[in-house]
């Protein structure tokens, strides 16, 4: 049983003109515990929905999405909350800190809503997650007084701070520069690891991507998996490829024209 | 438990992080409540004062008055009435009572002997009439077996006397042909400027020192003050005058009662006054609060989404945000509570109520928690429509606000 698992899942929206917009079609995907999943895409391609469906922000229209092995349908949305609490740490692109609050009350803020001890032991935990990502001299510094790096850093403190099962990072380099990006996603990736967490992030960066074990392109709400795993992909149109690749042709109705890979993808570890 | 206290710290830290924002928007209530307690506060006051204003002159409530006097010479004689009114008070079991008589006794001042009005009363005349001794002190129960008469006196009777004060411990020789030296003990409180010299006597010394010249069976005799529970005031007037009048042939008696003060009136109307002010105060504040706490919502929204995604419910968001303005609100009416406290505190009560006020009551209770639950109360309605704004938001759209 995977930790989560979509299994052809829709999402849709209605339009002011009352067309049907599809954002998502008939996804599948199963994350394990500890894994590290990358799904890259273009701009508007679908990935913040998917992330928001895995992290119980957001509901298929169709399809089934199972957490532990239980369908979320079955869940009441105050379970749905208190899951996505306790199960999931998220990590934005704009880091999202809480303005006017120190690094320390930014930690600590996900443990406002923690049962029994992690509530009142928030301010601990919170300077405790902070020291683990370097940033035990800056407890009270506020958010615009950080760089960019750092803030990305709080974020991430911020996220693990309940010891979530999963991480759901949203472009988490996305408003970093290239090297801090990377330092940040080692940061992530380390933590992740020694927490056992799993980690899906999403972007478009290859290079992020390519830190992941397993490897999804999301085109036009498909998701198909790719591999990264060689170094100096670029983007193509709608595509990851290999400099100097050319632009595969669309099929009509179904997935955009996939590069060849320099290597078959990793099968997925069944558990 | 956790999320209750949890809700309370969020409020509390939106509260200091907005401190300014909340404190612009606080002032109407907090005015508000204070005009609201204060008011309350004040019109308690000036009720005390008005009543006891009243009570020094007609006596505290009920005080019932048995007045007597002589119809005819075949009349009984005037020495039966201080036994008549002895049965009576004894039959009875009351224990507030005082003989009040007005008379004039010749004093001898530096200048010349004199007749001051005098006022010959029992010790418990002081408490029932509220008689206010600026200098030293009151008559007491022992006064009236000691070897020499003690007085009280007004200003004006001591100036006349030439005495500074009561250090020198001045005395006064009271009567005519063979007059007694009475010391004074007491000076009281002047009622009205220009007072002429006046004193006041322990009854039973009066009768034992002084003769006052026989004016024939018209002359004034003592009346009896009795303070008395309001309950027993409708039965016991007729029994009172009943019972004096049947060992007093010849004698007419009446008994009336001071019921009719009528402070209640004024207490009711005021006190409605104060509080439509207040309300309509209230009101108006109430809706800044809104007003702003709308838009504070608005400034909120990508915040609140993020909060969702840490696992907030829709009703911990609610009652986050209403909490916000419970407990601002709850602030703000307790430094109302504080300020009007203060203002009642430093009221110029003498000056307001020429003796001033006695029995000056405490800050009443009842206006500062009226004060506070009306704070409590706007700001639960004022937080509901920026809470029920906050849920409303996508969680999702939030985020990305």
């Amino acid at each position: 049983m995977s930790l989560l698992e979509l299994t052809d899942v829709t999402r849709s929206v209605r339009l002011p003109d009352d067309r049907v917009l599809e954002i998502l079609r008939g996804v599948t995907l199963a994350v394990d515990t500890g894994e590290h999943v990358a799904v890259v895409g273009r701009s508007g391609t679908g990935k913040s929905t998917l992330l928001n469906i895995l992290g119980l922000l957001d509901a298929p229209t169709d399809g089934e999405y199972l957490l532990e092995g239980v369908p979320i349908g079955r869940l009441s949305a105050r379970e749905r909350t208190r899951r996505r609490g306790r199960d999931f740490g998220f990590v934005f692109q704009q880091f999202n800190l809480l303005p006017g609050r120190t690094a320390l009350e930014n930690v600590a803020a996900p443990l406002m809503y923690a049962p029994g001890r992690q509530f009142w032991r928030r301010r601990t935990l919170a300077a405790q997650m902070l020291e683990r990502v370097g940033l035990g001299d800056r407890l009270d510094t506020m958010p615009e007084k950080l760089s960019g790096g750092e803030q990305q850093r709080v974020a991430i403190a911020r996220a693990l701070v309940r010891g979530p099962r999963v991480i759901l990072a949203d472009e988490p380099t996305g408003a970093l520069d290239v090297e801090t990006g990377q330092e940040v996603m080692g940061l992530l990736d380390e933590i992740a690891s020694l927490t056992g967490a799993a980690l899906v992030t999403i972007t478009h960066d290859l290079a992020v991507a390519a830190r992941a074990q397993r490897h999804y392109r999301l085109a036009e709400g498909v998701l198909v998996p790719v591999d990264l795993g060689g170094a100096g992909h670029e983007w193509v149109g709608d595509v990851p490829t290999l400099p100097g690749a050319r632009r595969l042709p669309q099929v009509p109705g179904g997935v955009a024209g996939v590069p060849e890979l320099s290597r078959p993808v990793p099968a997925r570890t069944e558990q | 438990m956790t999320g209750l206290v949890g809700a309370l710290v969020e409020a509390w830290d939106e509260l200091r992080l907005h401190r300014l924002r909340v404190l612009l928007a606080l002032i109407g209530v907090a005015a508000a409540v204070m005009a609201i307690t204060a008011v309350t506060a004040a019109v308690q006051m000036l009720t005390q004062g008005y009543t006891e204003s009243a009570e020094r002159a007609m006596g505290r409530q009920v005080t019932l008055t048995v007045d007597a006097w002589r119809m005819s010479e075949q009349a009984a004689p005037a020495t039966e009435l201080d036994a008549t009114y002895d049965r009576v008070l004894a039959r009875y079991g009351i224990t507030w009572a005082s003989r009040d008589w007005y008379t004039s006794v010749p004093f001898r001042f530096p200048d010349g002997t004199s007749r001051v009005e005098v006022r010959a009363v029992d010790p418990a005349l002081g408490t029932m009439q509220r008689v206010g001794v600026d200098q030293g002190r009151w008559f007491t129960d022992t006064d009236a077996t000691a070897y020499a008469p003690v007085v009280v006196v007004n200003e004006a009777f001591l100036e006349r006397l030439g005495a500074g004060g009561l250090e020198a411990h001045p005395t006064v020789l009271l009567g005519d042909e063979t007059p007694v030296r009475a010391v004074v003990v007491g000076v009281t409180a002047p009622r009205w400027p220009g007072e002429e010299p006046a004193a006041m006597v322990l009854y039973e010394q009066l009768v034992r020192w002084y003769t006052p010249a026989d004016d024939g069976w018209g002359q004034a005799v003592p009346s009896l003050k009795v303070w008395v529970p309001p309950d027993v005031v409708d039965d016991l007037a007729p029994r009172l005058r009943r019972d004096v009048a049947a060992v007093l042939p010849g004698w007419e008696v009446q008994v009336y009662d001071n019921r009719d003060l009528g402070s209640g009136a004024l207490e009711g109307a005021a006190r409605w006054v104060a509080l439509g002010v207040g309300a309509f105060a209230l009101l108006l504040g109430g809706l800044g609060l809104v007003n702003i706490a709308l838009v504070t919502v608005r400034h909120r929204i990508r915040e609140i989404g993020i909060r969702r995604s840490f696992g907030a419910t829709s009703g911990r968001i609610f009652f986050g945000v209403l909490m916000e303005s419970v407990v601002a609100t709850a602030v703000a009416g307790l430094v109302g509570v504080v300020l009007a406290v203060a203002v009642i505190k430093n009221i110029p009560v003498d000056t307001l109520f020429g003796g001033g006020i006695q029995d000056r009551p405490p800050f009443p209770v009842s206006a500062a928690l009226v004060g506070m639950a009306c704070a409590t109360g706007v700001g639960a309605l004022a937080g509901v429509i920026p809470a029920t704004v906050a849920v409303r938001v996508k969680v999702i759209d939030a985020i990305r606000y």
